[in-house]
């Protein structure tokens, strides 16, 4: 019975997480809504919304903040989510959403046409492109007879990045101071004026994978398990990891078609769901997702608060590593403390 | 439920471990496999759970090819316990044992239903894991963890279990434990069981029948006491024995190794 009671405890911390993570969310939103070159009070943002009132502030909320706002929710919660499915499927804690090439394939990209100039209106969709197919070639690699394999798939990621990473440095080395500036602002990652149509290009299939991700969480959990178990208990290897592949590329190619590569929030994000809610995926999937939004859109209003803009890219990795750190050490200390 | 291999090989990397290998489990009976190491006996299990693949030949399980049929198809007759020792799991005992139904499943279903958690609750009650079904699995001992993870392989409702070497890393007290329990589950509740087994004394107390394997082929299939002769276990393991019976049957005594 006394075991029974824990993990009934154990089912209200996770819904009291819940509702928190829900009201941080709420405020992040309204404050993202409210904060900036023109201050909005909350009655001003509901007429403001409703279409009603000054015309000046109908544009500042429904082509300028709305649209940077959902944009920030939906990447964020696409690296979370993206982080935590790579996390699952290869049973290690130091994937990231970036790690089988998509940093790699969209980066020299990205460069390659800045630096020539070519095609710019077009730089979304060929970086979502180019991550896609890179991602390709990675799983082509970790292909070996009829199954894939993790190390290989890890691997062949590490070496695609350092190989293409070294054409992206060459092209940037060669390329004029502005388009160098450009081509950075991408590369680290930025939601400045992101509208409409970045969101209508990525939305759908960002949407789209968030659902799928979803469903495939039980077979996430059957992973963990290690491979043995997992094909005993009735689990093709074969496609629950071109499944879950497939559904963590989409998430990040969009995600950094939106925003550039924005790192640590697919990395850490996961970790801090799994310290919060436990290991089951069912649980750890959602969660990654709220945890991602809330984390992107609270460094994106941080990123804009100042008196010159940040990419926001640089706000999650100079936040991002010291809680990690301290998420780190507290579990450390938690785990000791148990023994 | 019969269980089949005909001219069974397979291996890592193109090399041959097992070479053709024969052998039919008929009826509910509990066949062990022996054999000295790297004579293929874990490969062999390996293989027959699908975990790797035949160079040539082909297994069956009720008539279908176990290599060929729909991974999910099998795991509804067939339940696979690797040796399990190294996993560290955070979930408990109960999501353990949950994921066990998931040969039912389709795969993009994540919850289970009524019934699927009334077989969680026997599965559970069967192994004597009720009580400890909310601890989490790397908390448990050697002992418990070994019967939680024969918990979730019963929760899968097959008729066929593999085990390989399920008592190497317990005690003499939880390795007779484990093995009675496997016992009346193959008597009560109409199991067939193969193990891979390495104590020769303890596959001639449960076992109905043992397999032998020597440099990836089987020498001998029989009982117990057919297979567990001087001259048998002297070829197997160079090994010099002699049989004595004993209050609980047929026992090897070994003298010294040849």
């Amino acid at each position: 019975m006394s075991y029974q009671k824990i993990s009934n405890l154990f089912r209200e911390r996770n819904l009291l997480n819940a509702a928190v993570l829900f009201g941080l969310i709420f405020l992040v939103i309204i404050l993202s809504l409210s904060r900036g070159s023109v201050e909005l009070s909350t009655n001003e943002i509901i007429r403001a919304f409703l279409r009603q009132g000054d015309a000046t502030n109908q544009i500042i909320l429904w082509e300028l903040r709305l649209p940077r706002l959902i944009a920030s929710l939906l990447v964020g919660a696409a690296l979370g989510m993206s982080g935590a499915l790579l996390q699952g499927m290869l049973r290690n804690g130091l994937a990231s959403p970036y790690l089988l090439g998509i940093s790699a394939g969209s980066g020299l990209v990205i460069v390659l046409m800045i630096s020539m100039g070519l095609w710019l209106p077009w730089i979304p969709f060929a970086a979502w492109l180019g991550a896609i197919l890179t991602t390709f070639i990675v799983y082509f690699l970790a292909r070996s007879g009829g199954s894939i394999s993790v190390e290989r798939l890890i691997l062949g990621g590490v070496a695609l990045s350092s190989l293409f990473g070294a054409i992206q440095s060459m092209l940037l080395l060669q390329a004029e101071d502005g388009r160098v500036q450009a081509a950075l602002t991408w590369l680290i990652g930025s939601l400045n004026s992101r509208g409409w149509s970045e969101i209508k290009l990525a939305g759908p299939p960002i949407l789209l994978a968030l659902i799928m991700a979803l469903l495939l969480s039980r077979q996430l959990n059957l992973l963990g398990l290690g491979d043995e178990l997992s094909v005993g208990l009735g689990n093709s290897l074969f496609r629950s990891r071109c499944l879950i592949g497939a559904t963590a590329t989409l998430l990040a190619a969009s995600s950094v078609s939106v925003g550039g590569l924005i790192g640590f929030v697919g990395l850490i994000v996961p970790h801090a769901v799994r310290f919060l809610f436990g290991t089951d995926y069912r649980l750890v999937l959602p969660f990654s997702g709220l945890l991602g939004a809330l984390t992107l859109s609270t460094a994106d209003l941080i990123a804009r608060s100042g008196s010159i803009e940040f990419p926001v890219g640089i706000i999650t990795s100079l936040l991002g590593a010291p809680i990690f750190i301290a998420l780190l050490y507290q579990r450390q200390r938690l785990l000791t403390n148990r023994r | 439920m019969t269980l089949t291999t005909k001219n069974f090989s397979t291996g890592y990397q193109n090399k041959d471990v097992i070479k053709s290998i024969n052998l039919t489990l008929e009826n509910v009976e509990w066949l062990g496999i022996i054999g000295a190491n790297g004579s293929g006996k874990s490969t062999f299990l390996k293989g027959i759970s699908r975990i790797l693949k035949p160079s040539s030949g082909a297994a069956f399980l009720n008539g279908q090819n176990i290599h060929l049929s729909s991974t999910q198809s099998i795991a509804k007759e067939m339940s696979v316990l690797p040796q399990l020792q190294t996993i560290d799991l955070q979930m408990s005992v109960y999501e353990l044992v949950c994921l066990g139904r998931s040969p039912h499943k389709r795969w993009w279903e994540t919850d289970l239903h009524e019934k699927d958690l009334l077989k969680v609750d026997q599965s559970l009650a069967l192994t004597d894991m009720t009580n400890l079904k909310d601890k989490p699995v790397r908390a448990l001992s050697g002992g418990q963890r070994q019967r939680a993870f024969l918990s979730l392989a019963l929760a899968q409702d097959s008729k066929t279990l593999l085990l390989d070497e399920p008592t190497t890393f317990l005690d003499v007290h939880y390795q007779l434990q484990f093995l009675d329990l496997l016992k009346e589950l193959n008597k009560d509740q109409k199991l067939g069981i193969i193990t891979v087994i390495h104590d020769v004394n303890l596959a001639a107390r449960y076992c109905d029948r043992i397999a032998v394997l020597k440099d990836g082929s089987l020498i001998s299939l029989d009982s117990p006491r057919k297979v567990l002769t001087p001259e048998l276990m002297k070829e197997a393991f160079q090994v010099e024995t002699y049989q004595i019976e004993t209050p609980i049957g047929l026992q090897i005594c070994t003298i010294r190794p040849c």
